[in-house]
């Protein structure tokens, strides 16, 4: 506990850090997700493919990824872009088949009706396919974020300081209370970030609320 | 006026949903297309705003082929009512009776002006513009649906079986609502249904459809039940059972009307109607 107290400093700035560096990935996952989640739930040929390669990134371990990005895009290693990047691809991974499912869950029906009044097919995919897809877009991008803060302590292993550090440090000094400070942060932090996108997604999609009201 | 020349439609499986179909639907008039399912009403309904294509054929609102426009704008200048309302559930009432208009770029403040006017001649209260779809009732909801296709007030409405899925109450307040909008509105209005009773209120024309948009008949209520085409309308409208099919009875008091059950259903009064 005297650790924790002592050294507050260093766990705030790890954390502030460790924010700022999930955050970029979870939101850029979101940005490619949603064109590549719609081309997987238009056309049955990219469904197919999309959603297969998808599942591929997922499965390659992130040490992996380091290492294969760095001279695929011309990035140095030991660089935080090598964190984003590799991070954004498993937001990638995840976001896609949420977007794809969350689309499909758009009734037929209120499409049906949106095309009948006149929605061209643009207005209608920001005005109603995807407003209405939010909740279970919302729903994969609580599962991507939790995972990505959880994920990004590995960047510590490229020399990027964030909470994985003090699993690092930690275990080097064996100091268990910075490990558990550690832990104990990673999870606070995901907390966080799970409960401002739950009222992000209040604020936005306000129907979704009133109808539990009824 | 819609006049439907050679219309066909068949689908990729083979399936002949529309075969040969011709109709010329009057203006200011409603003309009801009921059948029961597979008898391609819808797909006729739809193919007036091109939510459906046609094989082959022509459809032509006032001597313009459908096929000529542009569908998204087509679309706009025809009224649409769907079963439910067709409401889209995450906008509030208001944002749903502006649909159209927000679409075509009417200011704001006029659109919600009109909005509110159109609520007050589908007789909903103003107080319910805010709400949700879903915190309405169905009837409730079905009124905004008509509502949102009368808001930019076009010449034609398509109303595609609106009434099927609200209970018997509702739907006969509905339809009533339906007949005095009709006779202040005067639109031109093409209406779907599976419910020969409702076809018979709602309809000056009536087209009775057997499978494949295969026309049994045409005419008025009146002249449809007077003279069936053929056993199959005879038997779809039900002229031998139920309320159709009356008998006379004479009584202390003058001569009633009963139909098959027993039921006396009305009184008969000499001289025209």
């Amino acid at each position: 506990m005297t650790w924790v107290l002592d050294n507050l400093d260093l766990i705030g700035r790890l954390t502030v850090e460790h924010l700022r560096q999930s955050a970029l990935p979870i939101l850029l996952g979101l940005l490619v997700s949603v064109p590549a989640g719609w081309l997987a739930f238009r056309f049955r040929l990219t469904r197919g493919l999309l959603l297969t390669a998808v599942g591929l990134l997922y499965t390659i371990p992130s040490l992996a990824l380091f290492a294969l990005l760095p001279p695929l895009l011309g990035i140095s290693f030991l660089s935080e872009v090598n964190l984003i990047i590799a991070l954004t691809v498993y937001a990638v991974a995840i976001m896609t088949r949420f977007v794809a499912d969350a689309l499909g869950s758009v009734e037929p029906s209120v499409r049906q009706s949106a095309v009948a009044v006149g929605y061209g097919p643009w207005r209608r995919f920001w005005q109603v396919d995807l407003p209405l897809a939010g909740p279970v877009v919302l729903a994969g991008l609580r599962v991507t974020a939790v995972s990505t803060i959880s994920l990004a302590t590995v960047g510590i292993l490229i020399g990027i300081d964030n909470l994985g550090y003090l699993f690092t440090n930690g275990y080097q000094r064996q100091i268990v209370a910075e490990v558990l400070a550690g832990v104990v942060a990673v999870v606070a932090v995901a907390l966080l970030v799970d409960l401002l996108l739950v009222l992000v997604g209040r604020l936005l999609m306000p129907w979704t609320r009133r109808r539990a009201a009824t | 006026m819609i006049e439907f020349r050679s219309v066909t439609k068949t689908y990729p499986d083979g399936t002949v949903a529309v075969a040969d179909f011709d109709l010329v639907v009057p203006p200011h008039r409603t003309t009801v297309l009921v059948g029961s399912s597979g008898s391609g009403k819808t797909t006729l309904l739809r193919m007036i705003n091109r939510m459906v294509e046609p094989t082959s054929g022509t459809i032509e609102i006032d001597g313009t082929s459908v096929l000529d426009r542009d569908p998204v704008q087509l679309r706009r200048s025809i009224g649409y009512v769907l079963q439910n309302g067709g409401l889209l559930p995450h906008q509030r009432v208001i944002d749903n009776v502006t649909t159209v208009l927000r679409l075509t770029g009417t200011p704001k403040r006029a659109a919600r002006e009109r909005a509110l006017e159109v609520l007050d001649v589908v007789g909903l209260d103003r107080s319910l513009a805010e709400r949700y779809p879903s915190q309405l009732s169905g009837g409730q909801q079905q009124r905004v649906g008509v509502a949102r296709a009368l808001a930019a007030d076009p010449n034609i409405l398509l109303m595609d079986e609106p009434f099927g899925a609200v209970d018997p109450i509702v739907r006969a307040e509905l339809q009533t609502e339906t007949l005095r909008l009709q006779q202040e509105l005067n639109k031109t209005v093409v209406f779907v249904t599976h419910d020969v009773d409702e076809a018979f209120l709602l309809g000056d024309q009536v087209v009775i459809l057997q499978e494949g948009a295969h026309v049994a008949q045409i005419g008025s209520p009146s002249e449809i039940i007077e003279n069936p085409a053929s056993e199959f309308v005879a038997s779809f409208i039900g002229v031998e059972r139920g309320t159709r099919a009356l008998h006379t009875k004479r009584t202390d008091r003058g001569t009633v009307l009963v139909d098959t059950a027993g039921r006396t259903q009305g009184v008969l009064v000499e001289g025209t109607a």
